[in-house]
Parts: C-alpha cells; structure tokens; sequence
C-alpha cells in the first residue's frame, strides 16, 4: 500500500437503490479512485459539523477501476454511521473515502482454485464483488456461493446473482423464515447444510466466509471440523455477533 | 444536502485520532481461530543462537503474572477502555535471554506473523496474556494466550502466540506486508504504510 492508499479521498454519492428494507446500496463517484481488487475495503469517514468525525469499513460491492465505487450498507437499528449512509445521505453530498484496504481476503482471476463463497447476511457484500469479478473475467475456476439470510426479502442482490446462476451459482439458505413452497431446512447453518453445501475439501477449494462475527466463527469451524484446511479458509468478520 | 450528527460528543483524551470508543469486543483475524491443546502448547523464544528458551503451558503458568487494565486500540477504528487482562510479562521472560538482535517476530498456531522492535515490548509494555475479565481467554480472542501490547494497534497483540524469534532487521509480518504500517502506534495514526 502507498501513499495513494492511506489518502482521503472525496466521494459524491451519484447513485442509490434500496437493496432490502434495511439495505441500500450508494454509489460514489471517486474522481482519482486507484481501483482495487474483488474482496477489498474501504473506511469511509463522515464529520459533522462541528468537526466530531466517524469512520466505519465497507466492503466494496464491485471490484475494477471505474472511477466510481459501490458499497451496500445494512442499517443496524442503534447504529451511529449506518442509519445514516442508508437513510439519510442524498445523491449530491459527499463522504470522504480511503482506501482500497486489505490485501488478504481478496480473489484475484488467474487463480485457478475452485471457490466457495460462504456470506452471513450482509457479508454477501464482498462475495458479490468476487463473483462479479469471476463472471467479468470469464474465469473457468469452478465458483460457489452459500448465502445465509433470514427471510427471503433480506437476501440482497438476489436478482443480480440470479443472472451469474451459469458461472457462480448461489444456494440461499434462510435462517428464519424460508419462501413459500421451501422444502430444505429453516435455521442457521448446520454440519450438515455445510456438508452438502460447499465444495468438499478433496476439491481443494479456496473457502472466504464473511459475516458477523459468530456466524464466521461457527462456520469456520465447522469447516474445518469437517476437512478443510485452515489454511485455505479466508474470512472476514463485519463485527457485531 | 443530510448532515451527519454523530453521536459520541465529548472529547475523550483517551481516545487516539481516528478512533471510536466500543464496548463490545469485536474479533478480527485472517482465518478460523485454531483449536489449541494446552496439553501440546508450548511458548518459545528463538536468537542468533538458536533456541533459547522454551516453557510447557504448566511452565508458563507457574510463572509469576500480573493484572493489566490497558486500553486497546484496532486499525479498524474501534477503542475499547481498561480492558482486564492476566499474563505473564515480557520482561520476566526474557530476563535470561542474551540477544544482540533488536527485533521480533512473533510467531502464532495458525501461521500468523507480526514484527515488533525488542524495546517496545520491554520495561512493563507487554505481556503474553491468558486470562480476560477473570476467565480464561477465549479461543477467538487469542486463547490460550496472546501477545498484548497495547500501546501498538491491536494486530500486533498476536493471538494464539506461539514463540518469539529474534531478528536483526524488522521484516514484515502478515498484516505489514498487506500493507499495514511496519510500526502501528495509534497516537501517531500508523495504519497503513
Ligand atoms: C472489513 C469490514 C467490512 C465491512 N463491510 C460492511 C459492508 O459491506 N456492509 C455493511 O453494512 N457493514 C460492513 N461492515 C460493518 C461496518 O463497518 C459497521 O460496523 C456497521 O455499519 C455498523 O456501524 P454503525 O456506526 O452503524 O454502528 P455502531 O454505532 O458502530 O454500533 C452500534 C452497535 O452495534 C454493534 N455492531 C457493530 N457492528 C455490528 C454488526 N455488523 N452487526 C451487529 N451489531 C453490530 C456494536 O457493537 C454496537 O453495539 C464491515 C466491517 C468491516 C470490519
């Protein structure tokens, strides 16, 4: 990382669309953004007015150059920054960006690794942008993601991953209400969803499992419970439990 | 046009730049939080000579400890106050360790590294630490025992520590060389290089 890097920058929010109730997904044009690789972060700053300044980390929703940036932010109920970058911000005002962040949970295309994507409510943010990533550079790397939600209606980018069903099939998985006519299993992930689920350990898989804290910790273990090396398993914990 | 209020109004001089106070405590780490044995842990410090010291979990507990109230800063922006550590100082146990090397890098299960110059967790400013809160750490919090040092950003405080290995140029660990600052002081906001 360089100087480039540890800069603020000035972001205008150019676009915004709800993603869920709690879910919006905004759009930033960032005029001299260096790009950053699928799986990336940003810390994004906002100051009142008196000067008091809030920074929280998003992942990015899209990897690339464009000189614009997309994240999705879920609002947390008693959230300080949040509330505000879902229900407040207006296409025009400004948020201040650093970034890209992380060097770690990041899928670059020449690996030639299957991948198990594996997202726990809003950690699909990152996992989005890995397999838009897949799909752009036409990868032939066998890709997968589980997607855990609650309800169908919180499941974010569900259309969007519908259209990449060809090269990045999605399985959702709901932990407490399931669409009309489900027939799988309603609850959090157990051994035995993850078993029938994620690419056996035999394939060697590259595995990035994001989410809230104890849904990364309970799925990592599982995993590794259940054959995976731990050294093959990727995750990033978005906080909260 | 919105305007952010914010929340946290009074000025903390605790607080570093760029940080917010939690009370929660949250996790970060690269990968699955291993599962360690205290029966097989060991905790070793290597030199120019090679291995140097080496001390079995039952050792290492008969070691005399100490209570810390420090408070701990994440390059991820979260603070959180006099947060109740037990362990073991840094100065206890490289009381006989001869070295001329002036840097470490720590060594955890799992893999993860982190480079940390020698003086800077020496004289009562680090601690290999077992204990949180009056419990034993937990294991996604470094349990059995982490590094603490909690002057430095809290990726240096290596969870699941393993053994210290001197070296005579302070090359990156993990973080660092994903582009983390070599250093981290918060005071001086060394998040990123
Ligand atoms: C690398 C990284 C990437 C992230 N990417 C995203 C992203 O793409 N989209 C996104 O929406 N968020 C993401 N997050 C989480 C985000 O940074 C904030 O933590 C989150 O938006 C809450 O901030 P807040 O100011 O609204 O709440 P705060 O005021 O910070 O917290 C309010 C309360 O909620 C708790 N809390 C904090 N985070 C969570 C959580 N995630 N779940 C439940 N409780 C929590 C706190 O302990 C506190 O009690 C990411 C975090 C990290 C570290």
């Amino acid at each position: 990382m360089s100087e480039a890097t540890r800069r603020w920058r000035r972001g205008t929010l150019v676009r915004d669309r709800a993603l869920s109730a709690s879910a919006r997904s905004v759009t930033f044009a960032v005029p001299d953004w260096p790009g950053a690789a699928a799986g990336q972060h940003v810390d994004v700053r906002l100051t009142a007015p008196d000067g008091y300044q809030a920074v929280r980390s998003y992942s990015l929703a899209r990897a690339g150059t464009d000189r614009e940036i997309e994240l999705a932010v879920e609002r947390l109920p008693d959230g300080e920054v949040s509330p505000f970058l879902v229900d407040e911000l207006e296409p025009g005002d400004e948020v201040e960006l650093r970034g890209p962040l992380g060097g770690w949970f990041v899928w670059r295309p020449g690996e030639q690794r299957p991948v198990q994507l594996i997202a726990g409510g809003s950690g699909i943010v990152p996992l989005v942008a890995i397999a838009r990533a897949h799909a752009a550079a036409d990868s032939t790397a066998p890709m997968r993601l589980l997607a855990s939600v609650r309800t169908p209606e919180s499941a974010l980018y569900r259309d969007e991953l519908e259209q990449l069903r060809a090269t990045a099939p999605t399985r959702w998985h709901y932990t407490r209400v399931a669409p009309p006519g489900w027939t799988g299993p309603v609850g959090r992930l157990s051994p035995r969803d993850l078993e029938r689920e994620v690419i056996a350990g035999s394939q060697h898989p590259l595995v990035y499992v994001c989410g809230p804290t104890g849904f990364v910790e309970a799925v990592a273990r599982t995993l590794i419970d259940l054959g995976q090396t731990a050294d093959s398993i990727r995750t990033e914990r978005f906080g909260g439990t | 046009m919105a305007v952010f209020g914010g929340r946290h109004r009074e000025s903390n001089p605790s607080l570093p730049p760029g940080q917010y106070e939690t009370q929660s405590f949250p996790v970060l780490s690269a990968g699955p939080t291993p599962e360690i044995d205290t029966a097989e842990w060991e905790f070793f410090i290597h030199t120019e000579t090679g291995p140097s010291r080496r001390w079995t979990w039952d050792q290492f507990r008969a070691l005399p400890a100490e209570d810390i109230t420090p408070d701990i800063h994440c390059v991820t922006s979260w603070s959180k106050f006099d947060t109740p550590w037990r362990g073991v100082s840094l100065d206890t146990l490289f009381a006989d360790v001869e070295t001329d090397l002036d840097f470490v890098m720590a060594h955890s299960y799992g893999g993860y590294t982190t480079n940390l110059p020698l003086e800077e967790i020496l004289d009562g400013r680090a601690w290999i630490a077992y204990e949180y809160d009056g419990d034993d750490l937990e294991p996604e919090h470094g349990g059995p025992a982490r590094l603490l040092v909690p002057h430095l950003y809290f990726w240096k405080s290596a969870k699941w520590i393993r053994g210290l290995v001197m070296q005579s140029e302070d090359n990156p660990g993990f973080w660092e060389q994903y582009g983390y600052h070599n250093h981290g002081d918060p005071w001086r906001e060394e998040r990123y290089a």
